[in-house]
Order: C-alpha cells, then sequence, then structure tokens
C-alpha cells in the first residue's frame, strides 16, 4: 500500500506528461533553453581528400612539434574555477 | 584495420611515412628528383586534409584555441590517433579524450568536454532513420505509465560536465561575438530533429537524472523518482515534451 501511495502520484504526473505531449502543448515553465541548431551540412565531405587538394602543397611540411603555442583563442573569456583559461601567447 | 588492396606490410609501411616514419621501400621518384622532397609534399597533403577534416569536427575546439594552437594539436593527434576506419565521420572519437591528457591545453580543463558535445553531434547527425511513436500511441502509453520503459532514438546522447559546456558551445558559434561565459555545471542534451537540425540543450540537473534513467534502460517511474531525489518538484513535462516533439521517442515497452 504505501509503495502504491507514493507511486500513485508519479504515475499521474507520468500520464499528464505523455498525454500533454502527444497533443503538443506541454511547454511548461520554459525551464528548457533551446539554442539554434546549427545544422551539419558538409559534415560528411570534409574539405578535400589526399591528392584532390592544392591548399596544402605549397609548404613542404607542417610546422615541427616545437611547443611554442598557446591556447589564443575565444578562451581567455572564459571563467572557470582556477580564473580564465587561457594563457598569454609566448613572445619569441 | 581499414580494408586494402594493397600487402599488409606496404600498407603499413606507408601509414608509418605519412605519419611521420621513414619513406617505405619501393616509393620511387623520377631521374633528378628529391625522394624525401616529393614524400614530403605527399605527406603534407594528408596531414593537412586531416587536420582540416578534425577541425570541421571540432569548430568551437578551434575557436576557443585559436588556429594555430589547433593546427599543431592536430598534428601530434593525427600521428597519435590516426583514422581506423575509410568512414571519416567515425573518427574523433578519442579527441575529447586525448584533449583531456593534452597538457599545452591543460588550462582549458573545459575542452574536453566541450569536444564531447561536438563529436556527439556527428553521431546524432549520422544516426540511423527510426519511426517515432506518433501522437496517438504516446496517448496511449498514458493509460500505462507506470509499466512503461521509453526506448529513445539513439541520437539523443548526454554530456555531463563539471563546467558550462552548454553556454560555452552556444558562445562560440560562428555568429557569436565572445563574451564573458561564468562558471557553472552543466549537462548537454544532443538530439537530431525531424529537420535534420543538431540544437545543444541545456538540462536542469533533474531533468538530467530523469533522461539519465530512460538513457539507462530505467522504466520511466524509476525514472521520475531519480529526478525527485533531485527535485522534489520537478516536473517531467517539459523533458518528455522535448523528446517527443523531436520524435526521438521511438517505442515504450512494457516493464514485467
Amino acid at each position: 500500500m504505501s509503495i502504491l501511495s507514493k507511486t500513485l502520484p508519479l504515475t499521474a504526473s507520468l500520464a499528464t506528461a505523455l498525454t500533454l505531449a502527444a497533443a503538443g502543448v506541454a511547454h511548461a515553465d520554459g525551464e528548457m533553453e533551446k539554442c539554434y541548431g546549427v545544422s551539419m551540412a558538409g559534415q560528411n565531405d570534409c574539405a578535400a581528400g589526399p591528392g584532390t587538394t592544392c591548399a596544402g602543397t605549397s609548404t613542404m611540411d607542417y610546422q615541427g612539434n616545437a611547443w611554442k603555442y598557446v591556447p589564443a583563442g575565444t578562451c581567455a573569456t572564459i571563467e572557470t574555477p582556477n580564473g580564465m583559461g587561457s594563457l598569454e601567447p609566448i613572445a619569441g | 584495420m581499414q580494408p586494402s588492396n594493397l600487402p599488409d606490410d606496404h600498407t603499413a609501411a606507408m601509414t608509418r611515412a605519412l605519419l611521420g616514419g621513414g619513406i617505405p621501400r619501393g616509393v620511387t621518384v623520377k631521374r633528378g628528383q628529391d625522394r624525401a622532397r616529393r614524400f614530403a609534399v605527399y605527406r603534407n597533403n594528408v596531414m593537412h586534409s586531416l587536420t582540416q577534416a578534425l577541425a570541421t569536427r571540432f569548430p568551437v575546439i578551434e575557436r576557443l584555441v585559436g588556429t594555430e594552437f589547433f593546427t599543431a594539436m592536430a598534428r601530434v593527434y593525427i600521428e597519435q590517433h590516426p583514422p581506423r576506419s575509410p568512414r571519416l565521420f567515425e573518427w574523433g572519437d578519442t579527441f575529447a579524450e586525448f584533449l583531456r591528457g593534452f597538457a599545452p591545453a591543460a588550462s582549458l580543463p573545459y575542452a574536453a568536454d566541450v569536444a564531447r558535445i561536438e563529436y556527439a553531434r556527428g553521431v546524432a547527425y549520422h544516426s540511423a532513420d527510426l519511426t517515432a511513436l506518433s501522437d496517438a500511441e504516446l496517448s496511449a502509453v498514458a493509460g500505462w505509465a507506470d509499466r512503461a520503459r521509453l526506448v529513445l532514438h539513439p541520437c539523443v546522447q548526454m554530456i555531463r560536465s563539471n563546467y558550462a559546456i552548454v553556454d560555452i558551445w552556444q558562445g562560440n558559434q560562428p555568429d557569436q561575438a565572445p563574451r564573458p561565459i561564468a562558471h557553472r555545471a552543466q549537462t548537454a542534451l544532443v538530439l537530431r530533429t525531424p529537420h535534420h537540425a543538431i540544437p545543444v540543450l541545456s538540462l536542469t540537473e533533474a531533468e538530467a537524472a530523469m533522461l539519465g534513467a530512460i538513457l539507462a534502460g530505467m522504466p520511466l517511474l524509476e525514472a521520475m523518482m531519480a529526478a525527485q531525489r533531485v527535485d522534489p518538484a520537478h516536473s517531467p513535462n517539459t523533458l518528455i515534451a522535448l523528446l517527443h516533439s523531436h520524435q526521438t521517442i521511438i517505442s515504450a515497452q512494457e516493464v514485467s
């Protein structure tokens, strides 16, 4: 009995949710933030395959592995518990 | 490994060579040309196209770290995790883990979870076409809601993070100017709409608990209990309506 009395209201609220969803009316409290779904056009045909592009051929090779780079994009605007993300680029 | 008509040892030697190893036996050039120089062009084309593929798959990561950093990082990733499948959309599954352990990016602790969102979007985009429950079918489930288990479309994925990954992802779309993003934990929901858009949505903690339980195959009633343990006032209306309106509820099974 106690299990039933506990689950009855839950079942009722689930039934309501299913009914509302089926009726297409439940846009409740707006808790869900909807953002624009950026479509994924072109996802499958990433740029050109080997041999079909000349973009890479002008340089002989990508730069070596010397780690002179630090993150320098928009990460500086993002707060973490340890402060902002980016480091200053290392001079030279 | 990848199917090929070439002898295995030659394929393996070429793969090693393209990722920085020595030029394989049997690779020749016209008289008077420099073999190393000619092969470097080929190697560079492979590196360039894979870097572009990675940037296409992870555009927010590229924007977060900048193009120079991304390009240099991609080289390390390509060398350590070259594609294992001829299907390029399957590549990058290890990129989030790679980022987590990549020391030069340690100042961006959220990057790995943002990369999980970006990979999940590709998975959602390429997931199978399945028919969802109709309005009438879902409505009928209401009659046995206490015994129902929902099966969701494989495009539905949830990513939990200790960081504001949805805000970061949204704030770094091409039309967004950089702006301050405050620290908070967020759970992202990635799915595919009937129109093949791949939105990234933010879930409340209770919704995350409920969806997590549904995805784990638990009955709706138990999913509801899980949500109410997080928030006693939780209403399932928004989440269920969202899943149904995007046609991601594939079937309902009766719990025995």
